[in-house]
């Protein structure tokens, strides 16, 4: 079951919403609607869910509404339209107390300004949650401090938080939130004010806080690198509205449209692609059934100048050459074996293009791509790894 | 010039003077009956309960005692600097020097209890107008209202209820000095940064819990800063409230007033100017030494 369910959720900002839905409604856009009524939309019907365990990335471009949906999940403001199922309850259904109860227990949210409690120390800070909850003062101290070791930030706990530095708050921010061991984490681009270094721990915590403790995480961000790194899904936000989900992956192999694309264009993609979207089918003899001659003559209709050959299980033995096949064949030799050559170069389907790169340069034969139990899946010429690199979408996703 | 007006009858009543001063002044008397039972013990218990602050707990310190206790508060507020104190050892003995003691521990009293009531009726009010719409504009025009008439038209009211003495002084002080420290506690809750509002709604903070625990203490200096003020227009009411028998400083002057004597009047009021700076920069230091 979904963890967090946003069924066509709508946040409206200013008066007479109606009217400004019914417009939506029509399919006028954020832009008509703030000319026509004044009224800013905030999200414009985004439905999605988040499974359990799951880290789902919400992206997009400053004032796309990423907050303000993050702010619906957790009912910080009430949606103009639409419902927000957590673990199947609806939210709007739920009386003040047990809407407290949801977000003590299941709900721990991280801001993006931080919004530390200035006159608290840092420990007093990460243990608000379990202080609001009454847990009493030892035992709540005890796991906020953990907490707080948990971030790097131990040495600090009786500092205010005005003595700390902008990164350093923000993960105080975190601590607040991880103390409490809520189910669901939303993480309102948490981890914008750190620097690179600790940027890719907190990262690597947070993936595997997520493997470990089966945390389900909302992570807002505008930083293709760190959705990319992280998401298990990602979520495309413009203007309100909800362009794309999908697998990182499938985001960056299949923009929905042009404001994708566009996003995800200056990506690094060498670090994202992986053998299996850029390798391409192979030409295959079999070792058991076809001898030189038939080798060279699928070469022959291919063009090409080797081929590879496997066995009945579709496994990998080896390749033969041209050459070799019209020499073996003019010397009337019928076996494959004896030009069978096995010096070829073998990568696994999700080794990166990054580590692809300087193994291609160095063979003539193309790089095959072979499963754990030796099964061929593919082959990977040197154009294609190219062709991806240069965005020409000319990438094999039915891989 | 517009007598002729008269004659139309619908205008005669428009044009005829609104009986605004027999209504309040009916009002005012049918208050007094009515709630008898109610001021009649207020009165009284707090008659005792001021005659006995003043006239046996304070005038039964010894001055040197109270300007010493005075003097090491006023260091310490200050930040552990000798200035104040020592402005408060000068300027008290002074008082005590030109024969005003008594006066001044009246004052002290009056002034005292005066704010201490007006914090207890105005924070929590300032709190109910931070939180509702509807408190704020309900209290808005009445504690203009309260601010902009002459503190002397207080007296007339507090007379009718409670006679004449400490207690109407109290009464007409309360309604003047109060409105600072509602205006500041509302002012100071509505300045909580929206944020922090929301990151403890996000953990499931309760409206006590969110008051207590981040908007109070968020809005403490603002509030001390009402609080300050409120403790200033109490002190000023206070020597106004002279004429309604209340006695301090404030009867000094006042008598100094009707004999037209200078040089007692001035003396009195110097004691009032040095009582209210003391008050001053101990209520400002205390908030600034807590941030
Ligand atoms: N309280 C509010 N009142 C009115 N409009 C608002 C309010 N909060 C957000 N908006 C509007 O809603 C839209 C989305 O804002 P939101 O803060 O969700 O963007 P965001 O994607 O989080 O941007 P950023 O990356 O800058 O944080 C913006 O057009 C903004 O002006
Ligand atoms: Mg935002």
């Amino acid at each position: 079951m979904a963890v967090v369910e946003a069924k066509n959720l709508s946040k409206i900002f200013g008066k007479n919403i109606g009217q400004s839905i019914k417009m939506l409604d029509q399919g006028m856009t954020k832009e008509e609607i703030l000319k026509k009524t004044g009224n800013t939309v905030g999200v414009n019907r985004a439905s999605f869910s988040v499974e359990e365990g799951e880290i789902f990335v919400i992206m997009g471009l400053s004032g796309s509404g990423k907050s303000t949906l993050v702010r619906l999940v957790n009912r910080l403001i009430d949606p103009s339209e639409g419902s927000i199922l957590i673990d199947g309850k609806e939210l709007a259904t739920l009386d003040k107390k047990a809407l407290r109860q949801v977000r003590r227990e299941k709900l721990g949210m991280v801001f993006q300004q931080f919004a530390l409690f200035p006159h608290r120390t840092i420990l007093q800070n990460a243990a608000f949650g379990l202080e609001v909850q009454g847990v009493d003062k030892e035992e709540r101290e005890k796991r906020a401090e953990e907490s707080l070791k948990m971030v790097g930030l131990g040495d600090y706990i009786h500092q205010k938080p005005g003595q700390l530095s902008g990164g350093m708050q923000q993960r105080v921010g975190l601590a607040r939130a991880l103390a409490n061991d809520p189910k669901v984490l939303l993480m309102d681009e948490a981890f914008s004010a750190l620097d690179p270094l600790i940027r890719k721990e907190m990262q690597d915590e947070l993936i595997d806080l997520q493997a470990t403790m089966k945390k389900t995480i909302i992570f807002i961000t505008h930083d293709l690198d760190e959705a990319l790194r992280i998401g298990d899904r990602i979520a495309l936000m413009k203007d309100g509205v909800i362009v794309q989900i999908g697998t990182p992956e499938e985001i960056l192999m299949n923009p929905a449209n042009d404001y994708v694309e566009k996003f995800v264009e200056d990506v690094d993609r060498s670090k994202i692609l992986t053998a299996s979207h850029i390798m391409k089918r192979p030409e295959t003899i079999n070792i058991e059934k076809h001898g030189p001659r038939a080798a060279l003559e699928r070469m022959r209709k291919e063009g090409i100048s080797s081929i590879l050959v496997v066995d009945g299980n579709r496994r990998l033995q080896g390749y033969v050459t041209a050459d070799d096949a019209s020499e073996a064949r003019k010397k009337e030799v019928s076996n494959i074996k004896e030009i069978l050559k096995t010096d070829i170069l073998k990568v696994a389907p999700e080794t990166s293009m990054q580590e692809i790169f300087p193994m291609i340069y160095d063979t003539p034969v193309p790089l095959a791509v072979v499963e754990e139990s030796g099964r061929l899946n593919g082959i990977i010429v040197r154009g294609a790894v190219l062709a991806a690199l240069a965005n020409d979408g000319e990438v094999n996703m039915d891989a | 010039m517009l007598d002729f007006l008269k004659d139309i009858p619908i205008l005669r009543y428009i044009i005829k003077q609104i009986p605004l001063a027999e209504g309040t002044e009916k009002a005012t008397k049918w208050i007094q009956e009515k709630f008898a039972f109610l001021f009649d013990p207020i009165k009284e218990h707090f008659g005792n309960v001021m005659d006995f602050v003043s006239g046996d707990v304070l005038a039964n310190i010894p001055p040197v005692l109270f300007i010493l206790i005075v003097a090491v508060i006023a260091f310490f507020v200050s930040g552990k600097k000798i200035g104040l104190a020592v402005f408060s050892i000068v300027g008290l003995w002074f008082v005590y020097n030109q024969g005003l003691w008594e006066a001044l521990m009246s004052t002290v009293t009056l002034v005292i209890l005066a704010s201490l009531l007006s914090v207890i009726i105005g924070v929590p009010v300032g709190i109910l107008m931070a939180k509702s719409k509807i408190a704020n504009t309900i209290f808005t025009p009445i504690l203009d209202f309260m601010q902009t008439m002459p503190a002397f038209v207080y007296l007339i009211p507090a007379v009718a209820f409670f006679g004449i003495g400490m207690v109407p002084g109290v009464f007409a002080s309360l309604i003047f000095a109060t409105p600072p420290t509602v205006r500041f506690t509302n002012l100071g809750i509505r300045q909580v940064s929206n944020d922090l509002v929301e990151a403890s709604d996000s953990f499931g903070a309760t409206g006590s819990q969110k008051l207590f625990k981040v908007e109070l203490p968020m809005a403490k200096s603002t509030i001390m800063a009402g609080i300050n003020q409120t403790v200033m227009l109490a002190l000023s009411m206070v020597v106004i409230a002279s004429m309604i028998g209340a006695p301090g400083l404030g009867s000094q002057v006042l008598s100094s007033l009707q004999r037209a004597s200078v040089g007692t009047g001035f003396v009195a009021g110097v004691g009032i100017v040095i009582l209210a700076i003391i008050i001053d920069r101990i209520t400002q230091n205390m908030n600034k030494s807590k941030e």
